[in-house]
């Protein structure tokens, strides 16, 4: 028989299609084959892996999401920076303004049935104090933590006046003071603690952890929120969903096309290249959560020459253009700001004193002058540089390439974030694997006041941060602030900080920059917060 | 042959002595700290040596090292520095994804690549022969990551077949095992067909023009016969050998692959651990990795005896 041309066609798209029916039929049955799956849990891939569990052991933000998941806090931040109680029902201040008496509120139990008392706060704020810098400093104001008279009350007795006790324990960002049974909380603070139990709104799911795999969280059934809506980590802590779980995918390409395809929920922090691509998508939204964003920062180390002359340190900062930096690392006007405040633009501190050759990019004249009025003699300046961290192997180029630009010889050190780590804790000689720079990026939360913000620390090689400047004045300051109670007073305090660190070069703010969140329109209620947080959201 | 391979599993011993020696050695005089990563921004020098203590990083380093072979003899691998985990729960977890990927990868691409092989050999200069070549050669030029991101652009996203990423365990389901398997297979078999056919192809082409190929031809023996019996039995030594190392290779880790399906892996164990300085994990994938080639290459030299009687080992 002799077919038509038409009738070739025909059977051949015939062929096609059956051929095509029986693949499809066959992935079908596949998918049909496919073991149970949970409902309402929520898919979100975070920025990076959770490995330690313990939130106040470490500072790293995945263990201080965690912390968020598992545990609950004394007090928390609203979205206007005002610090509202949480685990606290009310609490006093008695006249001389040396005694706190909380009082929590009820029904607060932990994931293991035992109620919370104020040993267990007690407990848990005195670690937390041991770690945090924060912390620290409340605990030096601190003469005695107890339980009160009854199980849920607690009272911190003071040496003498402190105006930031309740904002210390409603401190948002790492360390966060977690609260943790007094068993747990009294593991020394250099050991993880053996359990993941809280009083948060979630429970740890402990068999199915795969470090750098998955973390799950299961709905905590007897949880009592707040009746208060929602701001930031403040307000009712209302969990929608039966499971959370945290996925990492180490490839963006994969997590983009698992979002589009619905394969996840949730993705914390996409990469900005990609960004136009999920923008376009109608079925996904794309916003910053965060509004303080990040601060990406250079840190000279000034016990090594010629960094130890404040002039070199000068004209390091004066030759870089913030502009530069965030063209470079982030592209997006959109999605950075120029924005040379210390403790972050669009807070009660912010001040643009000291920062206007990094804002205003005219700076390279005043470097050049000062290299020469130092006598800069061309000694090659060490600046590590981390190539395997999207976010932080852009800014050492930028900056050494603008510090050439000034007179400089750059050492442009290449290694992995976690060589970086460890080398940017040796106070050693340059000869000796020393460094001079390196640059870092920080969460507005855990730079936005004097006390949080570890590089205006000015107590040098003993107990300063890493590059160690020795400048008494700044803890003078410092001190001051945190004694103050009146907000236009600790402004005054915050500009003057931000004024002697920036005359000192201990550091400089080289931009702020914000990462959006993107999510399945299936969800709803994500909430604005400078950590991601999971309660609230229904799917 | 009992007494060659006694003789091949107690050479092991040193080779695996020596490998644990150069890994251990190796970690510790690379840069980088565990302590200061599990320590944070905010750790004074006094609680990172405490830290440093705990994980008795301040141990001499010959008694780290003797302390860890013991642990080791005794079968404890140690625990995670940075999750605390046993590591031996942390490799059996990724054992499974790795495992099911290099036997799927390497059976299809047997059956796919070893016929290819002998087919293109067999009609050596013809249209298939050169098809057979064209795709050995994108098979190996192409990198693993594009055919990776075009099978998911096509399959997944496109025709919706497919999910984009992920792992689930035979044991929640055979039909999602497959489902989600599939593309990964699919990609590194393209590698694997390319290399195994090229291989087949020359080896059995040596073969073709023996003396003894054409006496099978000239008592009439059934072309097909010739070709799989006689042909491509004796050739098989160096197609068995590059199976078995591919077979290696993937079970030691494709990072890559890994990384685009998402297949928690263990290769993306090897990597994580290496970058986090989690050094109990690293040491145990990396003389896991050792022990994997050390057996394997005995299985292959078995496997050459079964194949050609006339090697003998004494």
């Amino acid at each position: 028989m002799k077919h038509t041309t038409f009738e070739k066609t025909k059977a051949r798209g015939m062929g096609k299609m059956l051929r095509t029916s029986v693949l499809s039929a066959t992935v079908a049955s596949l998918a049909l084959m496919a073991g149970p799956s949970f409902a309402q849990t929520l898919t979100a891939v975070k920025h990076s892996a959770l490995r330690v569990l313990d939130p106040i052991m470490t500072t790293a933000y995945m263990s201080r999401n965690h912390g968020y998941m598992i545990f609950d806090t004394l007090y928390a931040l609203d979205s206007d920076l005002v610090p509202q109680p949480q685990m606290v029902d009310s609490h006093t201040v008695s006249d001389d303004g040396l005694t706190y008496t909380f009082t929590l509120r009820d029904g607060l139990a932990f994931h293991d049935g035992a109620p919370v008392t104020g040993e267990d706060i007690a407990a848990s704020i005195a670690r937390w104090g041991e770690r945090d810098g924060m912390g620290q400093v409340l605990m030096s104001f601190v003469e005695s933590m107890t339980q009160g008279a009854s199980a849920n009350e607690f009272v911190i007795n003071l040496k003498e006046p402190y105006g930031l006790v309740i904002d210390s324990l409603a401190k948002p960002s790492s360390n966060v003071p977690f609260i943790m049974p007094k068993r747990l909380a009294e593991t020394p603070s250099t050991e993880p603690i053996p359990e993941q139990i809280g009083s948060g709104p979630f429970t740890w799911v402990a068999e199915e952890f795969q470090p750098g795999v998955k973390a799950v969280y299961a709905k905590f059934e007897d949880y009592v929120p707040r009746s208060e809506p929602p701001s930031w980590a403040s307000g009712g802590k209302v969990v929608n969903v039966e499971r959370v779980e945290w996925v990492v995918m180490p490839d963006d390409q994969t997590a983009l096309n698992a979002l589009q395809a619905g394969e996840i929920d949730y993705w914390e922090s996409p990469p900005s290249d990609l960004l136009p691509i999920l923008d376009a998508n109608p079925d996904v939204t794309v916003k910053n959560l965060n509004a303080l964003g990040m601060q990406t920062i250079m840190r000279p180390n000034t016990l090594n020459a010629p960094m130890d002359d404040v002039r070199i340190r000068q004209a390091a900062i004066a030759s870089v253009k913030q502009k530069d930096v965030l063209d470079a690392l982030v592209g997006n006007p959109e999605l950075y700001a120029l924005c040379g405040a210390m403790f972050v633009c669009n807070t009660p501190l912010a001040s643009d004193v000291g920062s206007e050759t990094l804002t205003e990019g005219n700076g390279m004249e005043k470097a050049k002058a000062l290299l020469e009025e130092a006598g800069y003699d061309g000694t090659p300046i060490v600046i590590m540089h981390p190539t395997d961290v999207g976010t932080l192997r852009t800014q050492p180029v930028v900056v050494a390439q603008a510090m050439r630009d000034a007179g400089f010889t750059v050492d442009l050190q290449a290694m992995d974030w976690q060589t970086l780590v460890g080398k940017r804790a040796s106070q050693a000689a340059i000869a000796d694997g020393g460094w001079h720079m390196f640059m870092t990026n920080w969460v507005g939360a855990d730079v936005f006041n004097p006390l949080v913000n570890n590089m205006v620390n000015g107590k040098g090689p003993e107990g300063g941060w890493f590059g160690w400047p020795d400048v008494p004045k700044l803890e003078e300051l410092r001190m001051s602030y945190a004694t103050e109670t009146d907000l236009e007073k600790q402004k005054e305090y915050a500009a003057e900080i931000q004024k002697v660190a920036y005359e000192e070069g201990v550091y400089a703010p080289i931009g702020q920059y914000f990462v959006p969140t993107a999510w399945s329109n299936e969800l709803e209620g994500v909430l604005d917060a400078p950590a991601p947080l999971f309660w609230n959201i229904s799917k | 042959m009992y007494g060659y391979i006694l003789q091949r599993v107690l050479a092991a011993i040193p080779v695996m002595g020596f490998v644990a020696l150069f890994v251990f050695l190796l970690l510790r005089l690379t840069p980088g700290d565990p302590a200061a990563i599990l320590a944070g921004d905010t750790a004074t020098p006094e609680q990172l040596a405490a830290i440093r203590d705990s994980l008795g990083l301040n141990d001499p380093l010959l008694v780290q090292f003797f302390s860890w072979i013991t642990d080791l003899l005794r079968g404890d691998f140690g625990t995670s520095i940075l999750s605390g985990k046993p590591v031996i729960e942390l490799i059996a977890d990724r054992m499974e994804p790795t495992i099911s990927l290099a036997l799927t990868t390497i059976i299809l691409s047997v059956i796919i690549a070893v016929p290819l092989g002998v087919i293109a050999a067999w009609k050596q200069g013809t249209l298939i022969d050169r098809f057979v070549m064209l795709l050995s050669v994108l098979g190996f030029s192409v990198p693993v990551f594009v055919i990776g991101y075009l099978m998911i652009s096509l399959f997944s996203m496109q025709l919706g077949w497919f999910p984009v990423q992920g792992f689930r365990p035979i044991g929640e389901g055979l039909g999602d095992f497959f489902h989600r398997i599939a593309l990964p297979t699919f990609t590194l078999t393209l590698l694997y067909i390319a290399l195994i056919a090229r291989i087949t192809r020359t080896s059995m082409l040596e073969i073709l023009g023996d003396d003894y190929v054409r006496t099978a031809r000239a008592k009439g023996l059934p072309e097909s016969r010739v070709l799989m019996r006689h042909a491509l039995r004796n050739c098989s030594v160096p197609i068995i050998t590059v199976i078995g190392i591919g077979f290696a290779l993937i079970i030691s880790g494709v990072v890559v692959t890994e990384s685009v399906f998402n297949l928690p892996g263990l290769g993306r164990l090897t990597v994580d651990a290496v970058l986090s300085r989690d050094y109990p994990v690293i040491q145990a994938v990396i003389l896991l990795a050792s022990l994997i080639y050390v057996v394997i290459n005995l299985l292959i030299d078995i496997a050459y005896v079964l194949l050609d009687p006339r090697i003998r080992y004494s």
